[in-house]
């Protein structure tokens, strides 16, 4: 009997931390498929963030480093400008990539380092327990938004896509979403360009997943899928900003 | 080879390079700011990193990323920046990554000056950052001693996979004085250095066999793992005490009336007060702890001949190295402190005062 379904050699046989339902999961098999396909494991490191993907430096099958909050892509540009012959790409949240770590992704972006970004953006903070998050939406209530994200008071959620969109140097730019099959499968093909382009070395690719939190929104996982494709999409618009490989720019 | 007339902060980033660093990231700040312009210029020419980062943040974190992968890398500031290195530091500490650190110290607190001082005493010795943590952390008083450490802090941290700080001052950065430099090491041997922390450090996995998979990395959730950790940290810490406490004597016997503590460029001054005392016939000597962490304490207990009735501390601060003293003098005499703030540099007429009164007294 032929096995067709099985662990990408690029993630390691140990047991996530993630809450059912968490596409997390999902989202580093995509990377770590990517990663087998393009024969990249032996040359292949990555940075773990601050937040519920915090352990994810233990899940890659390859050397991997755990970065401070929010200084992910500083970690990895230290990581390629050290080992030219290697591949390093980060995997960040929302909270860790779009607020405390602003600085350090615009720059990456802008001076073109050669890493791959994936952006998991579920519109809170998990690892604390459902705070609001720099792409939290209007009105959306989180435990320090209780009444709601006002938008008068502390503005609105930042498009990171749209913003790195302005900038020159970045090879690739695409949004994604996990939140259906099909999806799924869109979000495969990008992560798959991705890992491409860095593995010819042609700049600065980011891939941002639009994902869910059920634990930290009160919604069962099927629930989650739906209220995101409701309230989320209409504000992050799925799509590709950025392929200088296709020519579109 | 012959000496060569030479700012500090281009001393120090010269023999960096001859130890062996291709990868330097920093930002701009006075009065370390010919250091990062020396990088800018030379890295280039021996294929190695210059990166100008959008902060310190960031630089430290650079650092993190390639100390990560094994290589020799260093960054530089001055107090300010020195500050907000703290969190990068705290995890260089806890993922025990090699590193170096230049702090060239200016006035504080807060934006403070950009005149010398040593009022990072305290953060650089006593911690910085979060946790429970020791910087190896070593105090140049002339040019040639801060480009001398270069290769003495890569060493040490190699050794001990422990940032070192090199903490010099705005006084060293900026004047210039004869330098002779140590051969540079060849492409081969920087290569070699690398290698030995090829167990832990971040590299690739040779012909599709997976050999190993290398976590750089800080936390420990599991606090009966964390408390092992930290417990074997101690356990560096101590080791690093038992071997690498230095210091240099000056004019000390047993007849010492008068015994001198003092660090980096403050030294040089006390050193020419006690020059004129002794050709006025006063006998009075100096310690100069020339690591500051770890502490000669025991140096300075043995320092105290029969005959010290003051151990006296001069420092370009309010008196932060004073506590060590108090510490190794255990209140076997009295310990006083006089100290200038604010960038001003006491002179040597300024010192010899102090003294005199303590003779008299």
């Amino acid at each position: 009997m032929e096995k067709i379904a099985y662990r990408p050699e690029s993630l390691r046989d140990v047991p996530f931390t993630y809450c059912p339902g968490c596409m997390h999961g999902v989202a580093h098999r995509l990377i770590a498929e990517a990663i087998d396909e393009q024969g990249l494991i032996n040359l292949m490191t990555g940075v773990a963030p601050v937040g519920c993907s915090v352990f994810a430096y233990k899940f890659f099958n390859f050397d991997m480093a755990q970065a401070a909050h929010g200084r992910a892509p500083a970690v990895a540009t230290g990581m390629k400008r050290a080992r030219p012959d290697m591949h390093v790409f980060t995997y960040q949240g929302d909270g860790d990539l779009a607020a405390i770590g602003t600085a350090e992704i615009v720059h990456a972006a802008n001076r073109g380092e050669q890493m791959s970004v994936f952006f998991v953006n579920n519109a809170i903070y998990g690892m604390t327990g459902g705070q609001m998050a720099p792409t939290t939406l209007p009105d959306m209530k989180t435990t320090t938004s209780p009444y709601g994200r006002d938008t008068d008071d502390i503005g609105f959620p930042i498009r990171v896509c749209e913003l790195l969109d302005t900038l020159v140097a970045p090879y690739y730019i695409e949004r994604v979403s996990l939140l259906s099959t099909p999806d799924i499968i869109k979000a495969k093909r990008a992560v798959s360009k991705a890992i491409q382009y860095n593995k010819e070395g042609r700049g600065f690719t980011f891939v941002e997943f639009v994902s869910t939190c059920p634990t930290n929104w009160g919604l069962d996982p099927v629930q989650s899928r739906e209220w995101a494709r409701e309230n989320m999409l209409p504000f992050f618009k799925l799509g590709l900003f950025r392929d200088k490989g296709e020519g579109a720019e | 080879m012959s000496k060569i007339l030479m700012k500090g902060n281009e001393a120090i980033a010269e023999a960096a390079i001859r130890s062996g660093c291709r990868l330097y990231f920093a930002y701009p700040i006075t009065p370390q700011s010919e250091l990062i312009e020396y990088m800018a210029r030379m890295m280039p020419k021996v294929n190695g990193t210059f990166l100008q980062a959008e902060s310190e943040v960031s630089a430290i974190n650079m650092v993190y990323g390639a100390a990560g992968c094994g290589k020799r890398v260093m960054t530089s500031s001055s107090s300010p920046g020195i500050s907000l290195k703290a969190e990068g530091l705290s995890y260089l500490a806890g993922a025990q990554l090699p590193c170096v650190i230049v702090n060239v110290q200016r006035g504080g607190p807060g934006l403070g000056d950009i005149q010398p001082a040593q009022g990072d005493y305290f953060q650089a010795t006593k911690g910085g950052g979060h946790g429970d943590y020791r910087l190896i952390c070593l105090a140049p008083s002339s040019v040639q001693e801060f480009a001398d450490m270069a290769s003495e802090a890569f060493d040490l941290a190699d050794k001990y996979r422990n940032p070192v700080m090199i903490l010099a001052d705005g006084m060293l950065g900026q004047m210039m004085e004869p330098v002779e430099f140590k051969p540079a090491l060849t492409d081969e041997e920087i290569e070699e250095l690398g290698e030995q922390h090829t167990d832990w450090c971040i590299h690739p996995n040779q012909d599709g066999d997976l050999k190993h998979h290398h976590e750089i990395n800080s936390l420990e959730i599991d606090p009966l793992v964390l408390e092992q950790h930290v417990i074997n940290l101690y356990k560096k810490y101590a080791e690093i005490e038992e071997n690498e406490q230095r210091h240099e004597e000056y004019n000390i016997s047993d007849d010492n009336e008068i015994l001198c503590v003092a660090w980096g460029t403050a030294s040089r001054v006390v050193k020419s007060a006690i020059n004129e005392l002794k050709a006025e016939g006063k006998s009075i000597g100096m310690i100069r702890p020339i690591n500051v962490w770890p502490y000669p304490y025991e140096a300075i207990a043995k320092a105290i001949g029969p005959n010290v009735k003051q151990v006296y501390v001069f420092e370009l601060n309010t008196g932060q190295m004073l506590d060590d003293v108090k510490i190794a003098v255990e209140g076997k005499v009295p310990v006083k402190f006089w100290g200038k703030v604010g960038g001003i540099v006491f002179t040597p007429a300024e010192i010899k005062e102090k003294l005199e009164e303590c003779f008299k007294e």
